[in-house]
């Protein structure tokens, strides 16, 4: 591991471009809303944090050369889980849950496995030498990708749909009143 | 040129901070969008792969993983509301009526 030492800050020595910097931020502002989300007390906090994360991550999508990805990014979780998560919360009484305390007695077996997960996550992803070491150059056009996922994976797009007006059916029958 | 395992380092650590929501946090509205975290960072992983091997399978992949995910949000916050109604609380540990 020592031996690679030098090229790997041979990285970090050729990388002051201007994309390295747009990283920085967006993975800077996506961690830290990111510990938003768990940290903060109140739900609406939270689903607020959340979005900011989520856009993040639309933009982290954009430096890596899918922007259509990017697109459904928003639409889907910023415009449609994100109004469903905040709807729920305003339907719902938070004001109780609110002032629960974040961390009670008895979570040391919770942060030693984190912890554990985390060092076991970040040892492999530091001793793998079989990365590409290319470029992020994109995968090339939407045409291309619309006509795979039309032609080969027609079958799971089919199956998708499916889940999801069963998805449609299925809320709608669970959130329904009674008395109807 | 940003190398790949930083994007993998960022997918990391959010789903680190997605599990540490899910286990750590009692409210079961905080647990479902820190399982929405994870799931983002399993798309971050995949987005990252695709464009640094330039293969379309994990852009393809990953729209699969929003949709689901969109059916899973639904159904939860379907079930959340049924729930709400039979017994008022948001905490997962008063939520034992299947005794799982």
């Amino acid at each position: 591991m020592l031996a690679r030492e030098p090229e790997r800050w041979q990285y970090w020595g050729g990388a002051n471009s201007v994309e390295f910097g747009f990283f920085i931020f967006f993975a800077a502002v996506t961690i830290i809303s990111a510990l938003v989300v768990v940290i903060a007390r109140s739900p609406v906090h939270s689903a607020l944090a959340l979005m900011v994360c989520l856009v993040q991550v639309a933009a982290l999508f954009i430096l890596l050369g899918s922007p259509f990805l990017a697109a459904i990014q928003i639409f889907v979780y910023v415009g449609a889980v994100m109004v469903l998560f905040l709807f729920v919360i305003m339907m719902l009484d938070v004001r109780e849950a609110a002032r629960v305390r974040f961390l009670r007695g008895g979570t040391f077996p919770t942060l030693a496995v984190l912890v554990l997960l985390g060092a076991e996550m970040l040892v492999l992803l530091l001793n793998s030498k079989r990365f590409p070491v290319s470029t992020a150059g994109g995968t090339g056009t939407l045409k291309e990708l619309s006509t795979t996922l039309f032609t080969d994976y027609l079958f799971p797009f089919e199956v998708a749909s499916v889940i999801l007006l069963v998805a449609l059916v299925g809320a709608i029958v669970l959130a329904r009143s009674e008395a109807d | 040129m940003v190398p790949l395992s930083m994007y993998l380092a960022l997918g990391a650590a959010l789903f680190i901070i997605g599990v540490a929501g899910v286990l750590l946090r009692r409210n079961v509205l905080i647990v479902l969008m820190s399982l929405e975290l994870m799931l983002n960072s399993v798309n971050v992983n995949l987005v990252a792969f695709s464009s640094y091997l330039s293969d379309f399978r994990g852009q393809i992949i990953a729209i699969f993983v929003i949709a689901i995910t969109a059916a899973e949000v639904a159904i939860a916050l379907g079930i959340l509301v049924a729930l709400m109604r039979n017994k008022a609380t948001l905490d997962v540990d008063d939520i034992t009526i299947m005794k799982g």
